[in-house]
């Protein structure tokens, strides 16, 4: 399977020192060269998809200034190396140089787990997260589900975040987080509940395979007959489910400076920067996944354009846009507003939502079939 | 020893590890951050039997739910761990009892149920076989009442939290927003239009 796949991705001539290898390890492997290759493989598959994404999340911080550096009519960082592309390596040379200060009564194990259970997350569910149509590293059944429940786990790194400090208001800021976390998980697990009920699948591949065919698909207006259309109430909340989810503005309440009582403020140095890294990392994850189950995936808007795996990353590139754009443009909600949107009026809207498709999938009148 | 046997042993010894913290440990934000861990490795186990979809949900529900609001109440507890051990010699000889029958009462209903297991195969299923369809369809079809019935026993769940939290009505003033948001300028501001008047 290795074999065929390094066919089609790479230039003719890299092939012959790839043979070479494969036949070196065959023989000094034996009969035990199939399983050692298969990890050889998957640790490969894995590298290629963590060492891109943490430059794309160091550099989608540097990406965020600038385009809200341009939409307040600012210049942004342009002091280190040209245009300023430096700057997130030397913030991280900064942030590793740093002092990381456990306050005194903090339970320190926890302290400095806290970070890696935010991280973790959000880099696990990028296992199942297909790039088209092959390449995916695993190929679950359930992958949405998977997806799911990883990303849930995210809200221990919070509330542990909160509780190890030994510090009031990271205490209460930690609550206030995690009950956003979770009031926002529901209305974002009815949206994509809705989703796998219409694709008729918890597979990503098969749900975005079957945003290629309808009416308008048939026309060659593939982007009319994608999900966001048909569901516009679910992918508007989910939109804004995503942004409280990972915590950013306008919903960014660990960040108040109003009323700093943010699960992290008694983080500093790189257990710090990691849960910055986590929100980045949750942001580039949520758009991958809204432009999978929403916008197409790797399909391409219309028919005469071939389908690829950089109209996948330019819809999440124009998704990533969308968080920075209303991180430029709206004020911070306050505390009881975001629960009362999530409660009563997300939710809500979800469940009606919900019970429509499913009597108009059942209707003489369905589109899904 | 094949592959997948590495992996059960080592999975079922953090299981047996974390289960045994659970029980052991001083500090309850710690015990139960292994109940989280015990769950995690259980559902390791049921990957390991094909069972996906069940250990799917058992991270969704109970890490990613249950435990957490678990945690929210054992971190608001002021626990006096000197007052919890106060009564422990009188109360021993009543708990290992109670303890000692659960033992035999699930060595009898796993002794019989189970015996001769390990001769079984676990039974493989084809690669297109799906765990949710297969659990859904079973759900919908032979256990739809069972099913309807837990749904009704969880609504009443619902009913009965939600009357537990309310204290009768509301006596903060509050606004409301849909109320606010229809308001306009013209609602809070008049603009007069005044001409200027020259000064006799």
């Amino acid at each position: 399977m290795m074999v065929e796949t390094l066919e089609q991705l790479l230039p003719g001539f890299l092939m012959p020192p790839i043979n070479w290898a494969l036949q070196l390890g065959q023989d000094t492997f034996g009969s035990a060269w199939p399983t050692v290759l298969l990890v050889l493989w998957t640790v490969i598959k894995v590298v290629l998809i963590i060492a891109p994404l943490l430059l794309v999340v160091a550099y989608v911080t540097f990406c965020e200034r600038k385009v809200i550096g341009w939409m307040q009519v600012r210049i942004g960082p342009n002091r280190v190396g040209p245009w300023g592309l430096i700057q997130p390596i030397a913030d991280g040379l900064k942030l590793l140089l740093k002092e990381v200060v456990v306050p005194s009564g903090a339970d320190k194990t926890v302290f400095l787990l806290a970070p890696m259970f935010s991280f973790a997350p959000a880099l696990l569910a990028w296992s199942v997260i297909p790039f088209n149509d092959v390449m995916v590293l695993a190929n679950l059944n359930a992958s949405l589900l998977f997806i799911m429940a990883v990303t849930s786990i995210s809200v221990y790194g919070i509330i542990l975040a909160g509780w190890s400090s030994n510090s009031k208001y990271a205490f209460l800021g930690g609550m206030r987080s995690a009950a956003q976390l979770i009031s926002y998980e529901i209305a974002m697990g009815l949206a994509l509940v809705v989703v796998l009920m219409i694709s008729n699948s918890l597979n990503l591949g098969d749900i975005v395979a079957g945003q290629n065919k309808g009416r308008f698909a048939d026309m060659g207006l593939k982007f009319l007959s994608w999900n966001w259309l048909p569901l516009l109430p679910m992918f508007v909340i989910y939109m804004v489910s995503i942004v409280a989810e990972t915590n950013r503005a306008p919903f960014d309440m660990a960040e108040g400076e109003s009323e700093i009582v943010g699960f992290h403020v008694e983080y500093s140095g790189m257990a710090f920067a990691v849960f910055q890294l986590a929100e980045y990392g949750a942001v580039i994850l949520c758009s991958t996944l809204a432009s999978l189950l929403f916008l197409g995936g790797w399909l391409s808007p219309v028919s005469f354009l071939p389908d690829s795996i950089f109209w996948l990353f330019a819809k999440v590139f124009l998704i990533i846009c969308f968080f920075f754009w209303i991180r430029a443009t709206f004020p911070r909600y306050r505390y009881d507003q975001i629960m009362r949107l999530g409660w009563k009026v997300f939710i809500p809207v979800c469940l009606i939502w919900l019970t429509v498709v499913g009597c108009w999938m059942m209707s003489p009148w369905t589109i899904w079939k | 020893m094949e592959f997948k046997t590495f992996v059960f042993y080592f999975v079922s010894a953090i299981l047996v590890y974390a289960s045994l913290r659970v029980v052991t440990l001083r500090n309850p934000v710690h015990a139960a951050l292994h109940l989280v861990l015990a769950f995690f490795s259980a559902s390791g186990i049921w990957v390991l039997l094909q069972a996906e979809f069940l250990a799917i949900a058992l991270v969704l529900v109970y890490v990613g739910a249950v435990m957490v609001l678990f945690l929210f109440v054992v971190m608001m507890l002021d626990i006096n761990l000197d007052r919890l051990r106060e009564g422990f010699w009188t109360y021993l000889p009543l708990g290992s009892i109670v303890a000692l029958l659960m033992v035999a009462e699930m060595g009898l209903f796993i002794y019989g149920s189970f015996y001769g297991l390990l001769e079984s195969a676990v039974p493989q299923a084809d690669r297109g076989y799906s765990n949710v369809q297969a659990v859904g369809r079973l759900l919908f079809t032979e256990y739809v009442y069972p099913f309807e019935l837990a749904s009704i026993i969880l609504l009443v769940g619902i009913v009965a939290a939600t009357a537990l939290t309310l204290r009768g009505k509301r006596r903060s003033k509050s606004v409301s927003p849909g109320e606010q948001v229809f308001i306009k300028a013209a609602d809070r501001v008049r603009v007069l239009h005044m001409p200027a008047e020259r000064p006799d």
